[in-house]
């Protein structure tokens, strides 16, 4: 019972990395491409948590803090792209 | 333009704790669980790219003066000079050994030459992949 449960949520996570998907070709604007790629991490990030918990193992805990960091530094990188137009400013 | 990143600062200095430690972390735990020198440099990496984020690049290269093409390039030879312990004896190119060190703390541990290749492969990864994103996106003028 408690496996197919963890199997629906996993379903529902990929329709929902799918529709983001559609979101970051489709996106008329950088920033709803932006917020697609966001969201598209944070998915990924529920589907390895749930994945773990279906096969028994510690093995993919570390990838979720990894993903994490890298997504939060991506989506700032990105969001200062279109905010100035220059990533690492000369003087702050 | 005076910009106001108060937030991105007050962030930053939390995270960067949080970055550095696990990627030590993952540096350490390579060699019988996932992680190694690769993924380790990749997060050191990506906290040192946070701070040029959101510090500016004048600030942060007063702060942590390293040209990073020097950096990847000692990674290097430490790499190839570790692989070279084992023809000291004999062995084939990047044979390793394996020792049980009796660290006070920790106490008995096992220290193999493969954590100083790791160094050497940590090393190479943080200075190229600095290096190609601070050419790729630094402000020119």
């Amino acid at each position: 019972m408690f496996k197919v449960l963890l199997t629906i949520a996993l379903v529902l996570l990929s329709c929902a990395i799918i529709m983001n998907i559609y979101r970051l070709i489709i996106g008329p604007s950088s920033a709803d491409r932006i917020q697609a790629l966001d969201t598209i991490g944070i998915n990924l990030i529920a589907g390895i948590a749930i994945f773990s918990v279906i096969l028994e193992t510690y093995a993919y805990i570390d990838l979720i803090l990894l993903i994490g960091i890298l997504s939060f530094v991506g989506t700032i990188a990105l969001s200062r792209f279109i905010e100035r137009g220059v990533v690492i400013d000369k003087k702050r | 333009m005076k910009s106001n990143d108060v937030i991105l600062h007050t962030l930053t200095k939390v995270a960067i704790f949080v970055i550095f430690t696990f990627a030590i972390d993952l540096f350490l735990s390579g060699h019988h669980e996932p992680g190694g020198g690769f993924i380790g440099g990749l997060a050191i990496a990506s906290g040192i790219v946070l701070f040029y984020l959101s510090f500016g690049s004048e600030r942060v290269s007063k702060n942590l003066p390293l040209n990073f093409i020097k950096v990847a390039a000692s990674g290097v030879a430490i790499a190839v000079l570790t692989g070279m312990i084992g023809l000291l004896s004999g062995d084939p190119f990047l044979t390793h050994r394996i020792y049980e060190v009796d660290l006070l703390i920790f106490g008995p541990t096992e220290i193999t030459t493969a954590l100083l290749f790791d160094t050497g492969v940590a090393l190479a990864v943080v200075g190229t992949a600095v290096h190609i994103i601070l050419t790729i996106s630094e402000d020119r003028e």
